[in-house]
C-alpha cells in the first residue's frame, strides 16, 4: 500500500467514525442502533492503519488479493446491518399496529359511553 | 357454549355474541350489510373500519353496528385482529367475522354459530355449497394447493384456506388475538396453527357471492405470487414453530 493510499484510507475511516460518534453524541442517532455503526467504523480504521492485519486476515480465508477482503467484509458489514434494520422495522411494524388497535377499540368503547345515559358510572368500563 | 347464539328472536343475549366486520370504503354497501347481519343474530356488531376515507363509519353507526376506527389502514388480518381483542375485552363468548362487503351471505351465519358448539373455529366453506360463487380456476387452484397443505398439517379436511367467514369460540380468540397471529395474510396458516394448538377446527358450508366491482385482495399481478411465497413459507414455519395457548 502507498502511502497515499494509506493516508486516503485512515482520513475516510477517521471521518465515518467522526459522523458516526457526533450523530449519537447529537442524539440524532440513539446508542442503541449505533453499536453496528461503531463496530463498523472500528473496523475500518483498524484495516485502514494496520495492514498486516489485512494480509492475514487475507491469508485466513483464502483470498488471493487484500481488496477482496476489504470488500468480502464491507458487504457482509452491510448485510448484516439491514438485516438488524429489517428486524427493528419489524418491531416497530408491530407497536405502530398494537397502538393503532388500542386506539380503535378506545373509540369505540367512547362512542358507546357517549351513547349510553350520563347516569350511568363509567368507571365500569376502565380497564 | 350452552347458550344457543343464533336468534330465536333477535337480540336475545346481547353481550354473549359479537359480529366482527373488517371493512374498508365500504361506505356504499355497509350500512344494508349490517341491517341484514343483525336481522339474522342476537348480538352486537362491531365494524372495524380500517382506516376509510368515506363515510364507512358513519353509514355502519346508521345501520346500528359499533365502530373501531383505525386512524390510519393497517390491512385486513389488522382489521379483524382489533375485532377480537375488543371482544376478548368485553367478555364475548364468540366472535363471528364476515366480508362487510356483502360477500358472504349473512343466511348462513346461523349454521356457522350452531356448529361452534362442537368446534371452536368453524370456517365457512364455498366449496361445500353448491350454489356459491366459485372464484378464478387459478386462484381455485392455488386454495386447493394451500389447503392441501394446511389439511396435512392440521389433520383436519380444509377446502376454503382463505374463507374469513368464520365463527370463533372464546377459546380460539384468545389465540387469534395474540401477537403470532399473521396479519398479513391470516388463512391457511392460522387455520394449520389453530388445529396444532388443539383446537377444534372444522367447516360447514357457506353461500359466497362474488365481490362487488372485483376488487379482492388477490388482485393484479404481483400480489398473487408475492402471497403463494407469503403463504409457503408460513406454513413452512408451522411445524417449526410450537403454539401454545
Amino acid at each position: 500500500m502507498t502511502p497515499t493510499q494509506r493516508v486516503f484510507a485512515v482520513t475516510a475511516s477517521l471521518v465515518t467514525f467522526g459522523v458516526i460518534l457526533e450523530l449519537v453524541r447529537r442524539r440524532k442517532l440513539k446508542e442503541e442502533y449505533s453499536f453496528l455503526w461503531i463496530v463498523t467504523g472500528v473496523a475500518m480504521l483498524l484495516l485502514a492503519s494496520w495492514y498486516g492485519l489485512v494480509e492475514r486476515v487475507t491469508a485466513l480465508i483464502g483470498a488471493v488479493t487484500v481488496t477482496t477482503t476489504l470488500f468480502l467484509f464491507g458487504l457482509l458489514f452491510l448485510l448484516l446491518i439491514s438485516v438488524h434494520f429489517s428486524t427493528v422495522l419489524s418491531r416497530l411494524t408491530q407497536q405502530v399496529r398494537q397502538l393503532t388497535q388500542e386506539l380503535a377499540i378506545l373509540s369505540a368503547e367512547r362512542d358507546e359511553l357517549a351513547r349510553k345515559t350520563p347516569a350511568e358510572d363509567p368507571a365500569g368500563h376502565g380497564h | 357454549m350452552t347458550h344457543a347464539l343464533v336468534a330465536e328472536t333477535p337480540h336475545a343475549h346481547p353481550a354473549r355474541l359479537l359480529v366482527v366486520m373488517p371493512a374498508f370504503n365500504e361506505a356504499r354497501g355497509i350500512r344494508r350489510v349490517v341491517e341484514a347481519v343483525r336481522d339474522q343474530v342476537a348480538g352486537d356488531v362491531l365494524v372495524v373500519d380500517d382506516g376509510s376515507a368515506d363515510e364507512t363509519a358513519a353509514e355502519a353507526r346508521a345501520g346500528g353496528a359499533r365502530v373501531a376506527v383505525h386512524p390510519v389502514n393497517l390491512g385486513y388480518g389488522a382489521a379483524l385482529q382489533t375485532g377480537y381483542r375488543y371482544a376478548l375485552r368485553h367478555g364475548y363468548d364468540a366472535v363471528l367475522q364476515l366480508d362487510a362487503d356483502g360477500q358472504h351471505d349473512p343466511a348462513s351465519i346461523p349454521r356457522l354459530l350452531t356448529a361452534l358448539h362442537d368446534a371452536d373455529v368453524v370456517v365457512g366453506s364455498r366449496f361445500l355449497e353448491p350454489g356459491s360463487y366459485r372464484p378464478p380456476l387459478v386462484r381455485r387452484i392455488g386454495m386447493w394447493l394451500f389447503g392441501r397443505v394446511a389439511s396435512a398439517l392440521s389433520g383436519q379436511r380444509i377446502t376454503d384456506p382463505t374463507s374469513g367467514f368464520q365463527a370463533i369460540s372464546r377459546e380460539a380468540l384468545r389465540f387469534y388475538a395474540h401477537e403470532r397471529y399473521p396479519v398479513d395474510y391470516p388463512d391457511a396458516d392460522v387455520l394449520a396453527m389453530v388445529a396444532r394448538a388443539g383446537l377444534r377446527l372444522t367447516e360447514v358450508p357457506v353461500r359466497m357471492l362474488p365481490s362487488p366491482e372485483g376488487k379482492s385482495m388477490h388482485g393484479g399481478v404481483v400480489k398473487p405470487l408475492y402471497y403463494v411465497f407469503r403463504m409457503s413459507l408460513a406454513l413452512f414455519l408451522v411445524p417449526l414453530r410450537r403454539e401454545t395457548r
